[in-house]
């Protein structure tokens, strides 16, 4: 109880003083996990929302493998993607491997199947009626989309928390393709097990308090974007 | 660009690329598609402009989780930067997985603590030019009851003979490092194949093997400074310490640039050069004092083999 105790103090110490390496650790995170998110909406929207208007032969496989992909386990993800980026590996040339980008590239393959599939069920439970009535009423095919997006933005946002909350809090994928270097590829899950293993654990727990909190600051405004507001 | 290529790579062989959806679907769609690409496009470009940018390529250090454990490299590393403009990526791991990365060309450069093995890879040819760099030592720890009553032995064979004959519990590393080699060869000499519910594995770093050693009133093979870095933590106690098969030797290679062309073999090189060097050593000689009040590294660079270095 002490401990963890010394570590909320810790924490707050840390923030307060605006610990440098600290600073750098959590903007990373921010940063790398904000960047994948954002392309993983970029991709997962629009392929969800295709993927949830049209009928094609094998499309329930493709559904089901999305779903999957929902569950993707992130030591996978990074040892997949290790070797892909490895010096003998196809892509090797890009010297990607062990950087910032490399660890973006491997979070949003894990969020990619999750906004794509929160996306594809969001658009989905529009009932099908909604969609004849709209196009009754004369919409064109632009407006269609749009009313529907619209219709779907609320829990498209709870893909946004989810593929977030996935890659900000995984941790194996981080270490394998970022290799978890100082002041390059350390981000706030990484750090925390390296000061486990330091066994720093004040330190540790710091870490991990400013990862919730960042997480918690990060869905707090998206829930509120979210959640109507009474009016006046 | 890495994102969209890697994500053609690793799609299931029977979903259908979005372009070829795209191909079957009204303009709209198709144009949606393309914009959202355009945004990924700049927002790839954005994020590749912003990590360090490095004026020389970089080099990969593969190492040892307890140098990284101890803190050393964080000394070292930058002064390495600074001095030749060159950017070190560490990648720690156990010292078996260090190797293979050196020997397959992933890495340009391994600090290692398992002599034997790195006379194997050096033997294949797969490292070259190993330098001695310092020492410390292994000891064994264990509850401080000694329930095996092992505590002042001086030969460390010995005592795992006398942990296994006593099945007393025993916390190994079991993940191919330095120290799980070092602990193996030490069975190896007390002629004993340790197994039994005694005997566990805990498949983790020296951090966490030591709390579980100390949760399990354990002995575990530990090197000096992951030791010294815990002992505040765990409540285990140094049982047999001093033996010369203890010593625990760290030498650098580098990877062969003949064998794998996309090697940093210059970078590779420097780093090496620099660790052997009067300044590094220098540091190596300080490092340990402010905090533990000991030294936990003793430089050797330019020395003959150590006895027990294998």
């Amino acid at each position: 109880m002490e401990l963890i105790w010394e570590g909320i103090k810790h924490a707050f110490g840390l923030l307060l003083s605006g610990d440098a390496e600290v600073f750098r650790i959590t903007l990373l995170s921010l940063q790398v996990s904000g960047t994948a998110t954002v392309i993983s909406l970029l991709v997962g929207v629009p392929l969800g929302t295709l993927i949830a208007l049209s009928r094609f032969p094998g499309r329930g496989l493709v559904v089901s493998l999305i779903n999957t992909g929902m569950g993707l386990p992130p030591v996978v993800v990074g040892l997949f993607v290790s070797i892909f980026l490895w010096r003998s590996g196809p892509l090797g040339l890009l010297d990607l491997l062990y950087t910032p980008t490399a660890i973006v590239v491997a979070q949003f393959i894990i969020a990619v199947p999750i906004v794509t599939g929160l996306t594809l069920a969001a658009v989905q439970q529009i009932p099908p009626q909604f969609r004849l009535q709209i196009l009754a009423l004369g919409a064109s095919r632009v407006q269609l989309l749009w009313v529907l997006l619209r219709e779907a933005r609320l829990p498209m946002l709870a893909a946004v928390m989810a593929g977030f909350g996935a890659v900000i809090s995984e941790v194996g994928a981080s270490m394998m393709v970022g290799g978890n270097i100082r002041g390059q590829t350390r981000v706030l899950t990484t750090a925390t097990v390296l000061e486990t293993g330091k066994g720093n654990f004040d330190l540790a727990i710091a870490l991990s308090l400013l990862l919730l909190l960042i997480t918690f600051l990060v869905n707090w405004a998206l829930t509120w974007i979210q959640q109507p507001r009474r009016p006046g | 660009m890495p994102a969209r290529k890697l994500g053609g790579g690793l799609r299931p062989p029977s979903e259908p690329p979005p372009e070829q959806v795209a191909r079957a679907k009204p303009a709209l769609e198709r144009r949606l598609l393309r914009q959202t690409g355009r945004f990924a496009w700049v927002l790839l470009a954005l994020l590749g402009a912003s990590p360090v940018a490095a004026q020389r390529p970089a080099v990969i250090l593969a190492t040892t989780t307890s140098t990284q454990d101890s803190g050393l490299l964080d000394l070292l590393v930058p002064l390495f930067e600074k001095k030749t403009g060159y950017t070190v990526r560490t990648i720690a791991v156990g010292t078996g997985h260090a190797l293979i990365m050196g020997a397959r060309g992933e890495a340009d450069v391994v600090l290692a603590h398992a002599p034997e093995l790195e006379l194997k890879h050096v033997a294949d040819g797969g490292l070259i030019n190993r330098r001695l760099v310092m020492h410390n030592d292994f000891l064994l720890a264990g509850p401080p009851a000694d329930p095996a009553g092992i505590k002042g032995m001086t030969k460390a064979a010995e005592a795992l003979r006398r942990i296994a004959a006593r099945e007393a519990r025993f916390v190994s590393r079991g993940d191919q490092s330095g120290t799980h080699a070092r602990e193996r060869s030490l069975w190896k000499t007390a002629g004993v194949s340790p197994r039994g519910p005694w005997y566990v594995e805990s498949g983790q770093g020296m951090g966490a093997t030591l709390m579980i050693a100390a949760e399990k009133d354990a002995y575990t093979l530990t090197d000096r400074a992951t030791y010294l870095a815990f002992k505040k933590r765990v409540g285990l106690a140094v049982v047999v310490e001093g033996d010369a098969p203890l010593l625990n030797v760290y030498h650098v290679m580098e990877a062969t640039p003949a064998r794998h062309p996309r090697v940093n073999a210059a970078g590779g090189r420097a780093f090496a050069d620099f660790v052997v060097s009067p300044d590094a050593q220098a540091v190596i000689k300080g490092f340990g004092m402010d905090r533990y009040g000991e030294p936990l590294f003793v430089p050797d660079a330019g020395k003959p083999e150590p006895d027990g270095g294998g």
